[in-house]
């Protein structure tokens, strides 16, 4: 066997190799994401019930969302708790990981209280506040009856107001340690020498978060919009879970009214025409988010 | 000192719902009683979990590891397509493709089925893995591999010998996520699953919800929230540093 007979041979079994090494990720993202993204296309230019054969009607899927009441407020409804949710939850993040972000003693201790939450599941989450919140059986209506906060049974998912007040409350807990987390990283990787650099210079507290914390955390808070972003606009568990959407279909979300029409109303493809539309929102929007903030 | 004031009183407000929660279960131990016998019993419910989380851990750390292998190590046609086709799975949201995924494992004879859920969950879970995996495999050095393929080892043997073990905090973190992931989501079963035996715990304890007679059991639905929540307090204390790790090696960024 020659040198470069020998060489070349290496250098194939090594293509071969890599790929045989690839193959499990390949036919995973091939079947299962890729195959499931095309097949939602197709399912939204057809008639697609639950059971039975599907034919052709496009593009009758998508000419009736318009028409579809529930999907129109859910998109508003949806808008609308993702702009108060990103809000208050940047705020508290952010608020949490300035608190945290020095090496003190004890330190250690609150990060792990603030992110404990989320660990715990989200739908763990949504029915541990779906009984702590029940005026009968949780805690806090007769805590806020022994302050003399209230006289009545305060109806926590009772009005539409309350119900997303409360749903957003919920949010804040399970997801403000998950987020200071990821600021958390952003601020550590500003090098003190910036800050004792600023503050020789005079500068006092207020400065020194809007001149450096803020522009060199910049890259991180998008990140963490882009994700609060995202998330808030696909919410499914908290609705599902905890409000049921009500009262009055006051909480219904986006992607209840896909799980609704799929599984209540057995339209797949009508399912599928606004997933495609939410997939194409989603996609766009994270694309502009990420020129606009980076 | 007003600092320590204000922390500790907002750890008051974030532990203050946990530690209610398993008070509110233990007080009445009967809570625990009904819940094992609710539905197909608990122990149903859990298994189903169990297998879950285990498969969906050991698919996502099987696939990634091999992947995470070719892409830091070998060249070969189409690896800039496939790696960008696997982060393009962070780029479209999860809720989109279920009812595609729905349909698609019905053709696969996958529908209801705990494999079928698993393999979804390892689909999920691929864009970080494989990123967190192929970043451990590049910062081994190289000459560690190659010592071991000139002593005539294959390139086999040198992955499972010498640089699995060398890439062992990534496999963790992995792992760690695989696992909160698996055990703790509630729309796919809910989607993918539609018979009560099969059910993993979030699916079968949000059912108690729907009450029976519209009495909802709440102290049975606290004992069900400890024993979906208990297993990820404990392992996310364990295992806090591999998890932080997750964050601070950008793979969230994607």
């Amino acid at each position: 066997m020659t040198g470069s007979f020998r060489h070349s041979s290496l250098r194939h079994s090594r293509k071969t190799q890599g790929w045989l090494y690839a193959a499990p990720t390949a036919v995973i993202v091939g079947v299962l994401f890729v195959a499931p993204l095309v097949l939602v296309v197709w399912m939204s230019l057809n008639r697609w019930p639950l059971l039975g054969p599907a034919t052709l009607n496009a593009p009758d899927n998508y000419t009736k969302i318009a028409g579809n009441p529930l999907f129109v407020d859910s998109v508003l409804f949806t808008l609308k708790y993702t702009a108060i949710t990103t809000v208050l939850l940047s705020a508290l993040a952010l608020g949490l990981a300035l608190l945290v972000q020095e090496r003190r003693p004890g330190v250690g201790f609150f990060r792990t209280a603030f992110f404990l939450p989320g660990a715990v599941g989200f739908a763990a989450a949504a029915l541990l506040f779906y009984g702590m919140l029940n005026a009968d059986f949780g805690p806090i209506d007769p805590i806020l009856r022994t302050l003399g906060l209230i006289d009545e049974p305060v109806k926590w998912i009772g009005t539409p107001n309350m119900a997303l007040f409360s749903t957003i409350t919920l949010v804040l807990w399970r997801f403000a340690g998950f987020n200071m987390l990821i600021l958390l990283t952003g601020l550590q990787a500003i090098p003190v020498e910036v800050y004792e650099a600023a503050r020789s210079d005079g500068a006092g507290r207020w400065q020194i978060f809007t001149r450096i914390t803020l522009p060199l955390l910049r890259p991180t808070l998008a990140l963490m919009l882009i994700l609060s972003v995202t998330g808030s606009l696909l919410a499914f568990d908290q609705f599902f879970i905890f409000t049921n959407g009500g009262p009055d279909n006051s909480t219904v979300s986006m992607v209840m009214v896909i799980y609704r029409d799929a599984f209540f109303r057995f339209d797949l493809g009508g399912a599928a025409a606004l997933s495609v539309v939410l997939l194409a929102g989603l996609v766009g929007l994270n694309t502009l988010m990420m020129r606009r903030l980076r | 000192m007003r600092r320590y004031t204000t922390l500790s009183a907002l750890a008051v407000l974030f532990l203050f719902p946990l530690l209610w929660s398993g008070y509110a279960s233990l007080e009445k131990p009967a809570n625990y009683l009904r819940m094992a016998e609710y539905g197909e019993g608990v122990g149903t419910y859990a298994t189903n979990s169990v297998l879950v989380s285990v498969m969906t851990v050991g698919g996502t750390l099987l696939v990634s590891a091999l992947g995470g292998y070719a892409f830091a190590r070998f060249d070969f046609p189409g690896k800039n397509l496939l790696f960008l086709a696997t982060l393009a799975i962070l780029m479209v949201p999860y809720a989109t493709i279920l009812i595609p995924l729905y349909v698609l494992l019905g053709y696969l004879g996958l529908q209801n089925s705990l494999v079928g859920l698993s393999l979804v969950f390892v689909m999920f879970q691929l864009p970080f893995a494989l990123f967190m995996m192929r970043n451990a495999f590049e910062s081994v050095p190289r000459e560690l591999e190659e010592a071991a393929l000139v002593d005539g080892c294959g390139t086999f043997r040198a992955f499972s010998r010498i640089l699995l073990p060398a890439v062992r905090p990534a496999l963790i973190t992995v792992g760690l996520f695989a696992f909160l992931a698996s055990w703790n989501d509630f729309f796919a079963p809910l989607i993918l699953l539609n018979d009560g035996a099969s059910f993993t715990l979030p699916v079968a304890v949000v059912s108690m919800t729907s009450g029976t007679f519209g009495t909802v059991d709440y102290g049975m639905l606290q004992a069900g929230v400890v024993v979906m929540a208990l297993p990820c307090l404990i392992l996310f204390i364990v295992l806090q540093r591999h998890y932080v790790r997750g964050f601070m090696s950008g793979a969230l960024r994607g």
